[in-house]
């Protein structure tokens, strides 16, 4: 039995503590992608919202305007099916008209139901397929010791996704290329698709399974803004090590009747009664 | 052929500082001088292809020109996903060189062999699939690969192949070379093939049957206007590969051709039937269950020439 982390148990109830204005507006961004598009994964996209806010607000280094800016931090959301979260993002950072977002998974857009790179300024990495994001920024990152540039590279992972045998062979080489450029983010919100991921595929004790690989691995309340600026802001945490961050998360945080639930992994349908419940959850403080 | 392709990675790599070398597990002292001159561009990674083609990638994604080399199947097969996502979607500049293409690992039982990459490689839009004849035109395609845009699949033939090509053949990915003029025949082959086709040719014209032997050292990007050229006027038509018939060189060149409303003559297409291989034994002995030595070669042309 793996012991539970103090900070596990303090995230599990995440939604006891109320979210500020930021994190509902950025949640509201990504409800216009999903009513544009009439589907989408919102469970899977509200849970690394915290992740990435305070990720673009205060760590990555990037200019919308030059989105190929050579010495930017590259980011890549390996678990693209959540893709609305990083569309928010995008959208509030100014890469692309906020009405984009009303155009997600139209014939035309350029925001399809998984980021593809060369059509969205600000991604990457196209994903989708799962398990191939860390392996990818594993090669951004020794490029850019190779190139001499101060880029960092962020991969943010699902917990379902690190079910792929890809992503511990990424794990052991970036472990052993010791590329403290490199953070590997586990957006650990205890569901994958089908159920729990305790009932379709275990996956603790997670820190040291990272740790195991070569990675300066933490926990932390993947909802807790402050404790992720704190834990951002003290990167790398070893210097010759790659880290990881199992960041704890709530599916489907911030509406409140998805919260923990496997069947708001993927909808394609939203009631009238839903999108009323959703807006009034989402609405200011 | 393999020492030769690796070398050129190296010598590649002297000129230009995009060059990185990427391997799986090789033989013990591969590119060893590589490794000594420049170590920050030598990366040896271990049994992990879905990993390599993904690290691959992302160096690509900044700039990087990866040469990345391992065993055939486990380039294609083992990470195909990566290979189709990473690289073909992304339409990234990296070289994939595949030892021992065909059946070249004959001893080593069905695991080991690459009888289906041409056909799983050659579906995947941006992807170039190449298989030379020899070491020196092996040394062409090295030169030509290092601009070529896109994802570039080089197959590696056995090695000590008898050099058939030629300096002034003006080397080009995407054109084929006719080594041989046709005349009632002509043979489209490619990689190992090419040699044997040519010394089919020979025996053939003995017995008074001119052949022709188009040398289709690139499976993708097909050189169709030099089959829509050459085929016309010809009683047969034989396409000679080192690969299943299914999907490979024989099928890329009827589609070019039905595509573009050629008539066709008589077509034979020799190649590995649609099964696993039940022997072990050489690569020339593959060559000779599968019909694919010249004396074969020929046979099947005379018969399908005769009458009745």
């Amino acid at each position: 039995m793996t012991k539970i982390s103090a900070i596990r148990q303090a995230a599990a109830q995440a939604e006891a503590r109320p979210l500020d204005n930021r994190s509902k507006h950025l949640r509201r961004l990504v409800v216009e992608g999903l009513l544009g598009g009439g589907r989408g994964h919102i469970g899977s996209s509200m849970s690394p919202i915290e992740i990435l806010r305070v990720l673009y607000d205060e760590v990555l280094r990037f200019d919308p305007a030059n989105p190929k800016w050579p010495e930017r931090d590259r980011f890549i959301l390996s678990k693209g099916h959540g893709c609305l979260a990083q569309y928010a993002l995008l959208a509030d950072k100014g890469f692309f008209p906020r009405e984009t977002l009303k155009t997600f998974c139209k014939r035309d857009s350029i925001l399809g139901g998984h980021p593809e790179a060369g059509k969205i300024p600000g991604v990457e990495a196209s994903t989708g397929a799962l398990g191939h994001g860390l392996s990818i920024g594993l090669g951004m990152a020794l490029a850019a010791r190779l190139q001499s540039r101060p880029s960092r590279v962020f991969v943010v992972m699902g917990d379902g996704e690190i079910n792929e045998g890809s992503v511990w062979e990424a794990a052991m080489s970036a472990g052993k290329h010791r590329l403290s450029n490199l953070v590997a983010i586990v957006d650990y919100n205890k569901i994958q698709s089908y159920d729990q991921t305790d009932e379709v595929q275990p996956l603790d004790p997670l820190p040291e399974k990272w740790a195991s690989f070569g990675f300066a691995a933490v926990e932390v309340d993947g909802h807790d803004v402050d404790a992720l600026s704190a834990l951002f802001r003290r990167l790398p945490l070893e210097d010759e090590r790659p880290t990881a961050i199992i960041a704890h998360t709530v599916k489907g945080r911030g509406i409140p009747f998805a919260e923990h639930q496997p069947s708001w992994h993927h909808k394609n349908k939203l009631s009238e009664d839903e999108v009323r419940a959703i807006a009034a959850a989402l609405e200011d403080v | 052929m393999r020492n030769t392709s690796l070398n050129k990675v190296h010598e590649l790599a002297k000129h230009d500082p995009r060059v990185v070398f990427i391997g799986s597990d090789l033989g013990h002292g591969t590119l060893k001088a590589m490794k000594a001159e420049m170590p920050e561009r030598f990366f040896m990674e271990g049994v992990a292809e879905q990993n390599i083609i993904g690290m691959a990638a992302g160096m690509a994604l900044d700039g990087l020109i990866p040469y990345v080399n391992t065993i055939a199947p486990f380039i294609t097969r083992r990470c195909y996903e990566q290979v189709a996502v990473d690289l073909c979607v992304h339409n990234l500049p990296v070289r994939l060189i595949a030892n021992g293409g065909g059946v070249v690992y004959a001893p080593l039982g069905p695991t080991h062999l690459a009888i289906e990459d041409f056909a799983i490689l050659r579906p995947l839009p941006n992807m170039a699939v190449v298989a030379v004849s020899d070491a020196e035109e092996m040394k062409r395609l090295m030169d030509a690969s290092l601009d070529w845009p896109g994802p570039l699949y080089i197959r590696l033939a056995k090695g000590g192949d008898p050099v058939v090509s030629s300096p002034s053949d003006d080397f080009r990915i995407g054109k084929a070379i006719l080594r041989r003029e046709p005349g009632r025949v002509l043979m489209v082959s490619t990689g190992a093939t090419t040699h044997r086709c040519l010394q089919a040719a020979e025996s053939l014209a003995a017995a008074g049957i001119e052949s022709g032997v188009l040398h289709m050292h690139t499976i993708k990007p097909l050189d169709g206007e030099a089959l829509r050229r050459l085929v016309p006027g010809r009683d047969l038509l034989v396409t000679v590969e080192e690969h299943l018939l299914a999907g490979g060189l024989g099928s890329a060149v009827l589609e070019c051709l039905v595509d573009g409303g050629i008539s066709l003559p008589k077509v034979l297409r020799l190649g590995i039937p649609d099964a696993f291989t039940k022997e072990y034994g050489s690569q020339d002995t593959m060559f000779d269950t599968f019909g694919l030595t010249a004396d074969k070669i020929a046979a099947s042309v005379r018969a399908a020439l005769s009458p009745g």
